[in-house]
C-alpha cells in the first residue's frame, strides 16, 4: 500500500500540472475566470500530496528511504532507454519546495496578475513549468532529466518573456534561453560521454560502473562531470553564464519568485547534488571556484543596483554560488540544505518586492505617473508604516540571507562555510575560497539591508505617490506570511531546539555519500574535517555579518558615512559595480560581436562567393551546355539531318514531277524507249 | 524478194512510222493515222508469219479481226476528237494535257 502510494502519489504531482496546462492552453479563456481555479486547485493538490510524502518520509525517518518505478522507453537491444522515477530523501523534500512555493505563486499570481491579457495563459505556463520542474526532481536517469530540464527552459523563456510587447522582456526570455542553451550543450556532451562509458542513462548503473573504476576514469571523467555541470553552470546561473538572472526579472514578479529564486535556478544545484558522486576531485575543484566567483562578484555588483528585483536577481546569483560552492568542497548536503532554506526565504523576499512593485504601480498610477519606474528603490522609502505584513516578513527573510543566528539562512550558510574552511585547511593552497564565501557573505548581510533601509525606512521620497501606497490583499498577503514564517530555524532543526547548530531531521535524513570516484576523501572525512571547522566558521561568518549590517545601518539608516563619499572615492571600483563588472559589455565586443562578424563573413562567403560564383555558376554552365545542345538538336538534327530527308524527298517529288508532262505522247515516247531498253538488255 | 525478212522489215518499217506519228504529230486525227499504221504493222507480221510459219489460216482471221478493231477504234477515237473539239475548240494534243495534274 505505503510502497505504490510512495510511486502513485509522485507521478499524480508530476502530471497534474501538466493535465491543467494541456486544459488551460486550450479551453483557458473559456473557461470561468479564465480557469485560474483548474490551475491553483491543481498546484495545490499536488502540494497536499507532497506533503503527504513528506510525512511519510519523517515517519520512517531513515536516510536509505527510497522508491522508485521505471518502464523501458525504448529498446533496440544494443540501445536501452529506461525511464523512471526515482523517490527518495532528496527527492520528497525539492518536491515540497517546488510545489510549496508553486503554490504560493499560484495564490499570489490571482491577485498581482488580475486583470493581464493573457491570463489563463499565464496559469498554463505556470503549469507547464511546474511539471517540468517536478519531471526533474523525479528523473532517475540522465535522459528524463534532459528532457525536463529543456522543458524548465522552455517554460522560462515563455513566462520572462510574458510581457513580450515590452522590447525589453522579449530580449531577456530570447537571452534567458539561449544563455542556457550554451550551458545544455555541454550537459549534453557530459551525458553522451557517462553514456559511451556506461552504457545507461540511470543513476545507479553509472555510480556503480564508476565505483567499478574500469569504464570511465580520470581525465574523461572530469570531462564528463564538467560537461555535465556545464548544465548547472546555465540553469543555476552561474559565472560566466550568470548574465541572463538578472535580465530575468523582466518577467512578472511571482515568477521570478517561482523560477529565478526557488526552484529552476536551484534545478542546477539539485542536480549537482543528485550526481555529486560523478565528479571527479579536479572537477569538484573547478566546481568550487566556479561557486565561489560567482558568489563574491555577483555581491559585489548587488551592492550598487537600484532597482529592487535587480539586487534580489545578483543576490540570488550569489547564494547560488554558495551552494555551488558547497558541491564543490565535497560538503553537498550544506548545499542542498541552502537550497532549502533559500528557496523559502528568497521566494518570499520576491512576494515582498513584488508587493511593494504591485503598491508602487497602483500609486503610480492613481498619481497618473507613468514615466517613474515603480521598482526604483530611489523613488521608495519610509514604506514601513504603509506595509506593515510585508515590511515584517521581508525583515525576517532578511536576517535569514544575511546569517543572523535564529534563522534559516545561518544554519545552512554556516554549514557551507564551515565546509569551504575545512577544504581550506586542509588545503591550503585554496585559500580564496573561504575569503570569497566570507566577503560575500558580508556583503550579503549589506545589500540586504541596504534594501530594506532604503525601501521601508527613512523618509518617502515620493510624497504624492507614497500617500497612497497600502498593504497588499490577502492573496498576496498569505504566501508572504506563510513562507516569512518559514524563515526561522525551528523548521529545520526540529525535534532539536538549538538554534545555533544545524541538526534536526534535515541533517538525519541527509546523509552525505561518498563519491563514487574511486579515490575521493570519503564523506565521513569531508564531514569530520567541516565539523572541526564548524565553531571557527560560526564564529566568523556572525562576525561578517554583523560587519555588514553595522555599515548598512551606519550608511543608509542613520546616514553617518556617505554612500556618495565612498562611491566617488573608489569611483572605478563602483562603476564596475554598477555596470556589473561590464559583463554584457565585454560579452557583445569579444564573444557576440566577433562571432556576428563570423557570421556575417560567412553569409557573405556563402551568398556573394559560393551562391553567386558557384552554385549560380553551375546554373550558367547548365544553361550554356543546354543553349548549345538545344541548338545542336534543332539546328542539326532537327533541321539538318530530320528536315532533310524531307527536303530531299520534297526536291525529289519536284523534279521528278517533270516527268509527268501529261502529254501522252511523251509517255509513249518513254514506254517505246522502255521496251527498247529492255530489248536490248534481253538481246546481250 | 519471197522471204519472211522481207515482210518483217516493211512491217518494222510501216511500224516505226506509226510510232513516230503518233509520237510527234500534235493533230489528234494524225495521231490516229500512226495508230492505224501501227494496227497495220501488226497486220503485215501476222499474214507474214502465216504465210511462211504455217499458221494456216489464224493469222488471217487475226488481221481481219485487227481490220475490225482498227475500224472500231478509228470510230470511237473520231468521237473522242470530236467531243474535245466540241469541248475544247481544238484537237492539237497538246493543249488537251487534263492528265497533268
Amino acid at each position: 500500500m505505503i510502497d505504490n502510494m510512495m510511486i502513485a502519489l509522485p507521478l499524480l504531482i508530476l502530471f497534474l500540472p501538466l493535465v491543467s496546462f494541456i486544459i488551460l492552453i486550450f479551453f483557458g479563456k473559456k473557461l470561468p475566470r479564465q480557469g485560474d481555479w483548474i490551475a491553483v486547485g491543481s498546484i495545490v493538490t499536488t502540494f497536499f500530496f507532497a506533503v503527504y510524502l513528506f510525512i511519510q518520509m519523517i515517519l520512517a525517518y531513515d536516510p536509505g528511504f527510497s522508491h522508485g518505478a521505471s518502464f523501458s522507453w525504448i529498446d533496440l537491444d544494443a540501445f536501452k532507454i529506461d525511464l523512471g522515477i526515482l523517490v527518495d530523501n532528496l527527492t520528497i523534500i525539492m518536491l515540497l519546495i517546488v510545489t510549496l512555493v508553486s503554490s504560493c505563486t499560484h495564490i499570489f499570481s490571482l491577485e498581482y496578475m488580475k486583470g493581464d491579457i493573457r491570463y489563463s495563459r499565464y496559469y498554463a505556463y505556470l503549469g507547464l513549468f511546474t511539471f517540468s520542474m517536478n519531471g526533474i526532481v523525479l528523473a532517475d536517469n540522465l535522459i528524463s532529466m534532459y528532457m525536463s530540464w529543456e522543458l524548465v527552459g522552455v517554460s522560462s523563456y515563455l513566462l520572462i518573456g510574458h510581457w513580450f510587447e515590452k522590447d525589453s522582456a522579449a530580449n531577456a526570455s530570447k537571452k534567458a534561453f539561449l544563455t542556457n542553451r550554451v550551458g545544455d550543450i555541454g550537459f549534453f556532451i557530459g551525458i553522451m560521454l557517462l553514456y559511451t562509458a556506461v552504457g545507461s542513462f540511470a543513476f545507479g548503473p553509472i555510480f556503480e560502473s564508476i565505483g567499478g573504476g574500469s569504464s570511465i576514469t580520470g581525465l574523461t571523467l572530469t570531462l564528463a562531470g564538467l560537461g555535465i555541470f556545464m548544465g548547472a553552470v546555465g540553469k543555476s546561473s552561474q559565472f560566466p553564464l550568470h548574465i541572463w538572472l538578472p535580465d530575468a526579472m523582466e518577467g512578472p514578479t511571482p515568477v521570478s519568485a517561482l523560477m529565478h529564486a526557488a526552484t529552476m535556478v536551484a534545478a542546477g544545484v539539485y542536480m549537482s547534488v543528485r550526481l555529486f558522486p560523478i565528479f571527479t576531485p579536479d572537477a569538484l575543484l573547478i566546481i568550487a571556484y566556479i561557486g565561489a566567483i560567482t558568489a563574491i562578484l555577483a555581491a559585489l555588483i548587488a551592492i550598487t543596483q537600484n532597482d529592487i528585483k535587480k539586487v534580489l536577481a545578483y543576490s540570488t546569483v550569489s547564494q547560488l554560488g554558495f551552494m555551488i560552492l558547497a558541491v564543490g568542497t565535497g560538503v553537498y548536503t550544506a548545499a542542498f540544505f541552502h537550497l532549502l532554506t533559500h528557496a523559502m526565504f528568497k521566494a518570499n523576499l520576491f512576494y515582498c518586492s513584488g508587493s511593494v512593485i504591485h503598491s508602487m504601480h497602483h500609486a503610480l498610477h492613481e498619481a497618473h505617473d507613468h514615466k517613474t519606474d515603480p521598482q526604483d528603490m530611489r523613488n521608495m522609502g519610509g514604506f514601513k508604516e504603509k506595509m506593515p505584513i510585508t515590511y515584517l516578513s521581508m525583515f525576517i527573510s532578511t536576517l535569514a540571507i544575511a546569517g543572523v543566528p535564529l534563522f534559516s539562512g545561518f544554519l545552512s550558510k554556516d554549514a557551507i562555510l564551515a565546509g569551504t574552511l575545512a577544504f581550506a585547511q586542509h588545503h591550503p593552497g585554496h585559500f580564496l575560497l573561504p575569503i570569497f564565501g566570507f566577503s560575500a557573505a558580508a556583503i550579503t548581510a549589506f545589500y540586504m539591508f541596504r534594501l530594506i533601509f532604503m525601501t521601508f525606512h527613512g523618509k518617502p521620497n515620493m510624497k504624492d505617490v507614497f500617500k497612497d501606497i497600502h498593504e497588499s490583499p490577502k492573496e498576496m498577503a498569505g504566501p508572504i506570511v506563510i513562507l516569512g514564517a518559514l524563515s526561522f530555524f525551528i523548521f529545520y532543526t526540529l525535534p532539536y531546539y538549538n538554534p545555533i547548530s544545524d541538526y534536526g531531521w534535515f541533517k538525519d535524513l541527509i546523509v552525505a555519500q561518498t563519491s563514487a570516484v574511486p579515490g575521493s576523501m570519503t564523506a565521513n572525512e569531508i564531514a569530520e574535517h567541516s565539523h572541526h571547522a564548524h565553531y571557527l566558521a560560526m564564529g566568523l561568518s556572525v562576525a561578517v555579518a554583523s560587519i555588514g549590517i553595522l555599515l548598512a545601518v551606519l550608511m543608509y539608516l542613520k546616514n553617518v558615512i556617505s554612500a556618495k563619499n565612498i562611491a566617488s572615492r573608489f569611483g572605478f571600483l563602483y562603476d564596475w559595480s554598477l555596470n556589473k563588472f561590464y559583463f554584457d559589455e565585454n560579452y557583445n565586443r569579444f564573444l557576440y560581436q566577433p562571432f556576428l562578424r563570423l557570421s556575417e563573413t560567412i553569409s557573405w562567403l556563402d551568398w556573394e562567393f559560393y551562391d553567386k560564383y558557384f552554385i549560380n555558376g553551375f546554373g550558367r554552365i547548365t544553361n550554356i551546355f543546354s543553349k548549345l545542345s538545344g541548338k545542336l538538336d534543332y539546328e542539326g538534327i532537327d533541321q539538318g539531318i530530320v528536315d532533310s530527308f524531307g527536303r530531299i524527298t520534297g526536291a525529289a517529288g519536284k523534279n521528278l514531277k517533270k516527268i509527268q508532262t501529261g502529254r501522252l505522247q511523251n509517255y509513249l515516247l518513254y514506254v517505246v524507249a522502255g521496251i527498247l531498253i529492255i530489248i536490248i538488255v534481253q538481246a546481250f | 524478194m519471197n522471204s519472211l525478212d522481207s515482210y518483217l522489215f516493211v512491217s518494222a518499217m510501216l511500224f516505226c512510222l506509226g510510232i513516230f506519228g503518233v509520237i510527234t504529230r500534235r493533230n489528234a486525227i494524225a495521231v490516229l493515222m500512226g495508230v492505224e499504221l501501227i494496227l497495220n504493222a501488226a497486220n503485215i507480221n501476222f499474214i507474214a508469219f502465216s504465210k511462211f510459219n504455217g499458221m494456216n489460216l489464224d493469222g488471217h482471221i487475226f488481221g481481219l479481226l485487227v481490220i475490225v478493231l482498227a475500224a472500231a477504234e478509228a470510230a470511237v477515237a473520231l468521237a473522242i476528237i470530236i467531243n474535245i473539239y466540241n469541248n475544247m475548240n481544238t484537237i492539237n494534243v497538246d493543249d488537251a494535257a487534263e492528265l497533268k495534274q
